[in-house]
């Protein structure tokens, strides 16, 4: 009993609250998506539970269970098993094209009875525990070669599986361990080096070439115009001004090239898209337009809960899965949005503070691992709800429908969540 | 180790909230396009069209109406045809049709409703109806055309189409869209916003497939249609017919107006044309047609056609030198000294009376000159342009130079020559004076009237001073709203002492005078003046105005026929049997009646206008 006792003072209870009130208002968004005035059903009607809102108060009910089950379990099972349930989510990945079922044109689901569990969302958790435990490893320097070789293989591992599953999008998210490298001494020049890659290829793909170009000469321009004396004088810097910029020219041209000779044609789409939602606009711009209208017009305070006429109609499709935003958009405004947004970022940063608290390094990468996830799956959700990320079939964790989705995310938080509680009983190393 | 990092990456996270409220206040706050959107998007408005108001006669009868008419869709996700060939025959259509038809529908969408055949008729319907228990995903919807009891008000009436992209453009209150029905012309336009009534608007919720999903708000937003109002006119249906068919081979127009009421009996636009042939799916064909004919049969000619009122015009001459005291019934005026004719008659004693019996030229030119040079001072030229002042201050009084407000749009002011007329004619003041200008004393010159216009001057001499401004429409609607501006007498300032002696002159113009026998009315008093109004396309055009009977009288008229010669020849007999046919409801001079019936005056205007009629023209033609 007293063991229960020191548990609930020891479990971070602002994180729970948070996860707590996204849920609760994720279903209620979720409620409002398939809400129908015509065919309304209270939750005490067996029929309810066929509805998204449904089905989703089942995922709640059972991720509780999920969450008393981690908090049953040892916390040092996870650190001891993580190459275990790694293993066995990469075996499951191998499998799935062989077992699995196809839902949504994606090859990458297990059906168990009624129930469809999707393995890359899992995937995700396993590979955070394995890279965290590798980074433990005292012996460990992300700054050598031979570790980072290792770390991109636990990573790359499960991510060509998902892409062979033809579930890109999730595959994507696993950049988002860069986040959780880069906290614990990968070199600065990785993420940046991604962080820059990304801008060239989206400039590449908005702006055109001479508009680049201009830019860049500006850029430089600038730079050596600010630079110490010494240094504008020096022929060098000149040539290497322009190596820097020819080099840039040339990597707008490969993704030129990339886009319209190498990319598949619904992935160009996809891409051209975000550039011009008109370019097609009752096909894939029409997820875009339509969420952008349906988000648009919500104004300031929104059109009130249940009362959207955008989201309820069909107008947006997957509004209760990936385009869970839309109805907070529309129903709840520019107000309900940013506290969401706001409340999110308040999120992310609360699971860093606790994560620099760990004296393992063990949680404290692992920790890092949950907030680049989390934070990833933000930024590329809410990014295409809105048209600013080309659209990839991520959710937004907590507030999004879906069975896997939910289970997983709260798995990868409350592993965390059972590691900061017994930070103290953990070695420093 | 690396502590400072999580400071990098909290701002980066920060930057990138900050990015996404920044886009989204510009998505919900700034940028309103998309709540315009979103309207279009999940609430379809459904505009219900109501019934056009119809159209009366004096007697009540309608004229005008709406014949319903079905349009059948397809709607291809419940549309099932068991039996292809039945539903082919019980429709008339082709099994290519059938399945063209049913292909579009399919490539249009799944669950929204196809146009699969236009405009069934009512018999058509009532045939196919029960058997649609079979043809489940077909539906009805009704639409009106307009349907005309006669073939002989057309002019007047105007028709109804679809409304043009000049007009969609230009309309003031943004009422109608794209394929929307209005009045063109004629009392359909004049009246169209009390014909039209009030479109209803149903808002309805629709999923993304287009699927109703029930009433928006509650229906509370929503706006029932208002039947159009009817239209009781002041027009005799059988006199209409009777006078239209009287102007058959002809060109003109016929205007009678029941005096005390100003009300229009009857106004005959000739030639014209069948309304019903802008009624319907055809409009288009038989428009070009019309539109293109050489004589005009679309042209509304009693408000709008140029004429010269010829000698009608000495009646207001004489009354107007009366009221200005300048000449009395007693004056006398010889044929000396005139350079206009005579044509013949007896000059023993040549006064008032017997000048208008015989429309006597010379009477009138010197009646015209005292007008302009009585009591007034200075030069010629200075009193020439005293005299006309005064007279055109009074003549347009009877409705010369301005519109009468009649209820028809196209409306011609027609040309009343006053001072400031000849000085920008003529290039400055005192440039001209009476040898100038006489024309004007016996209708001719510069004056411009239309046979509206005559019609009414033949009410306001019936009246003795007055008139109500001529109307169509004598009430609107149930209520039988009445514009007050049509039951307001103007007085036309002339007093009704002088009208005696100009009433008695148009009683014997009619008995010994002028018109000749195929005009007399053997039992009625007809009060009348023949004209004979000169044109630069040849020949004469005919003109006599009227009224009767002398005393209470009951029925003004103007009869125009374009290139018929003298008045007394075609348009007196025809005016006379359009009274003898209003008063006493027949007509006994039955050889009169053929003979106008079937005399043509079109090779005279054919000859006129170098045309020949064209065997495509001829049935529009009446």
């Amino acid at each position: 009993m007293s063991n229960q006792n020191q548990l609930v003072s020891k479990v971070d209870w602002i994180t729970v609250s948070l996860y707590a009130l996204f849920v609760l208002a994720g279903w209620m968004n979720i409620y409002s998506a398939v809400y129908n005035p015509e065919t309304h059903l209270w939750i005490f009607d067996a029929k309810f539970y066929d509805s998204n809102a449904g089905k989703q108060l089942i995922w709640i009910g059972t991720s509780l269970l999920l969450i008393i089950c981690i908090f049953a379990i040892d916390f040092r099972f996870f650190e001891a098993f993580a190459p275990i349930i790694y293993a066995s989510f990469i075996g499951l990945l191998i499998l799935v094209p062989f077992l699995g079922v196809t839902i949504n044109g994606s090859h990458s689901w297990f059906k168990f009875g009624s129930i469809t569990i999707q393995p890359a969302e899992f995937a995700k958790t396993a590979t955070a525990l394995l890279l965290a435990k590798y980074i433990n490893e005292p012996q460990v320097n992300l700054s050598k070669w031979k570790n980072q070789w290792i770390a991109a293989t636990i990573i790359g591992l499960p991510m060509i599986l998902i892409i062979a599953s033809n579930e890109t999008g999730s595959a994507l998210v696993f950049a988002s361990f860069l986040i959780m490298l880069y906290r614990e001494g990968l070199p600065g020049e990785y993420p940046g080096l991604f962080v820059g890659t990304v801008t060239i290829f989206v400039s590449a793909l908005l702006l055109s070439p001479w508009t680049i170009l201009a830019t860049l000469i500006v850029i430089t321009g600038i730079i050596i115009a600010l630079s110490p004396i010494y240094i504008q004088r020096l022929k060098q810097t000149y040539i290497k001004a322009a190596l820097f910029i020819v080099g840039i020219m040339f990597m707008v041209f490969l993704v030129d090239l990339a886009v319209n000779k190498v990319l598949k044609e619904h992935q160009r789409n996809r891409i051209k898209v975000l550039i011009d939602p008109s370019f097609d606009p009752r096909g894939l711009g029409y997820q875009v337009t339509q969420s952008k209208i349906a988000i648009g017009s919500g104004g300031f305070w929104g059109k009130g809960y249940l009362q959207g006429t955008q989201t309820k109609f069909d107008f947006v499709p997957e509004q209760s899965t990936d385009f869970i935003f839309c109805t907070i958009g529309e129903e709840h405004g520019f107000f309900g949005v940013m506290v969401v947004i706001l409340l999110f970022v308040a999120f992310l940063w609360r699971l860093m503070y606790l994560a620099d608290q760990q004296r393992s390094r063990f949680a404290r990468a692992y920790g890092y691992g949950v907030v680049g996830i989390l934070f990833f799956h933000f930024l590329v959700n809410i990014g295409m709800t809105i048209g600013l990320m080309p659209i990839m079939g991520i959710p937004l964790p907590f507030f999004s429908y879906g069975g896997s989705s939910l289970w997983s995310f709260t798995i990868l938080l409350f592993i965390f969540l059972k590691l900061d509680s017994h930070r103290s009983d953990m070695l420093s190393r | 180790m690396f502590e400072g990092r999580r400071q990098i990456l909290l701002l980066f996270f920060i930057i990138i909230g900050l990015v996404f409220i920044g886009k989204l206040f510009f998505l919900q706050v700034i940028d309103d396009s998309y709540e315009k959107a979103a309207d279009n998007n999940a609430i379809r408005k459904i505009i219900q069209i109501p019934f056009r108001g119809e159209v009366y006669d004096r007697h009540n009868k309608l004229i005008v109406y709406n014949t319903p008419v079905y349009d059948l869709y397809i709607t291809p996700r419940k549309a099932h045809v068991r039996d292809t060939l039945q539903f082919c025959q019980l429709f008339g259509i082709t099994r290519a049709y059938f399945d063209s038809t049913c292909k579009q529908a399919k490539a249009y969408s799944r669950v929204k409703p196809f146009l699969f055949l236009k405009h069934l008729s009512k018999e058509d319907f009532a045939r196919v109806q029960d058997a649609m228990v079979d043809f489940p995903g077909f539906t009805f919807t009704t639409t009106a055309f307009r349907t005309y009891q006669s073939k002989a008000f057309s002019n007047a009436l105007g028709y109804v189409a679809e409304i043009n992209s000049n007009s969609l453009q230009t309309q003031k209150d943004d009422y109608y869209r794209q394929g929307d029905y209005v009045g063109v012309s004629g009392i359909e336009s004049f009246y169209e916003e009390d014909l039209r009534g009030q479109r209803g608007v149903k808002y309805r919720m629709v999923n993304s497939n287009g699927v109703e999903k029930g009433d928006f708000k509650e229906g509370r937003l929503d706006i029932q249609p208002i039947a159009g109002k009817n239209l009781y006119t002041g027009v005799d249906i059988g006199l209409q017919e009777y006078a239209d068919s009287l102007m058959q081979h002809k060109v003109g127009s016929v205007v009678a107006i029941e005096p005390a009421s100003g009300e229009i009996l009857t106004m005959v636009s000739a030639p014209s044309y069948d309304p019903s042939l802008l009624a319907g799916r055809n409009f288009s064909k038989y428009y070009q047609d019309l539109a293109l004919d050489p004589m005009k049969p679309l042209l509304n000619r009693p408000p709008s056609a140029y004429y010269r009122p010829g000698s009608t015009f000495k009646l207001i001459q004489a009354l107007v030198g009366l009221q200005l005291g300048i000449i009395t019934p007693s004056s006398v005026f010889t044929h000396a000294g005139a350079p206009v004719k005579c044509h013949s008659h007896n000059t023993s004693h040549n006064d008032l009376h017997n000048a208008i019996q015989w429309s006597c030229n010379p009477y009138f030119y010197h009646a015209f000159r005292k007008i302009l040079y009585e009591d007034t001072q200075g030069n010629t030229y200075e009193r020439s342009a005293q005299g006309l002042q005064r007279w055109s201050e009074l003549v347009a009084n009877f409705g010369f130079g301005r519109k009468l407000g009649v209820d028809l749009g196209n409306e011609k002011k027609g040309i009343l020559p006053n001072v400031e007329y000849y000085n920008k004619v003529y290039k400055g003041e005192n440039t001209w004076k009476f040898s100038n200008i006489y024309s004007l004393s016996i209708g001719e010159g510069e004056l411009v009237v239309n046979p509206l216009k005559m019609a009414n001057v033949a009410a306001i001499i019936a009246n003795r001073g007055w008139y109500v401004p001529p109307h169509l429409v004598k009430a609107i609607g149930d209520n039988k709203v009445v514009d007050p501006f049509y039951k307001t007498p103007v007085s036309v300032g002339i007093d009704a002492k002088h009208f005696g002696v100009v009433i008695e002159g148009m009683k014997d113009a009619v008995l010994h005078g002028t018109v000749g026998g195929d005009g007399k009315i053997p039992d009625i008093v007809m009060c009348g003046k023949t004209g004979t109004s000169q044109n630069a396309k040849g020949e004469d055009h005919s003109v006599f105005i009227a009224f009767a009977p002398k005393d209470n009288p009951k029925i003004a008229i103007a009869v125009f026929v374009e290139n018929a010669g003298f008045g007394g020849f075609a348009a007196a007999p025809i005016a006379s049997l359009i009274i003898e046919k209003y008063l006493k409801g027949k007509v006994d001079r039955k050889a009169v009646e053929e003979k106008f019936m079937n005399k043509s005056y079109l090779p005279n205007v054919l000859s006129v206008t170098g045309l020949r009629p064209s065997k495509t023209k001829k049935d529009t033609l009446k």
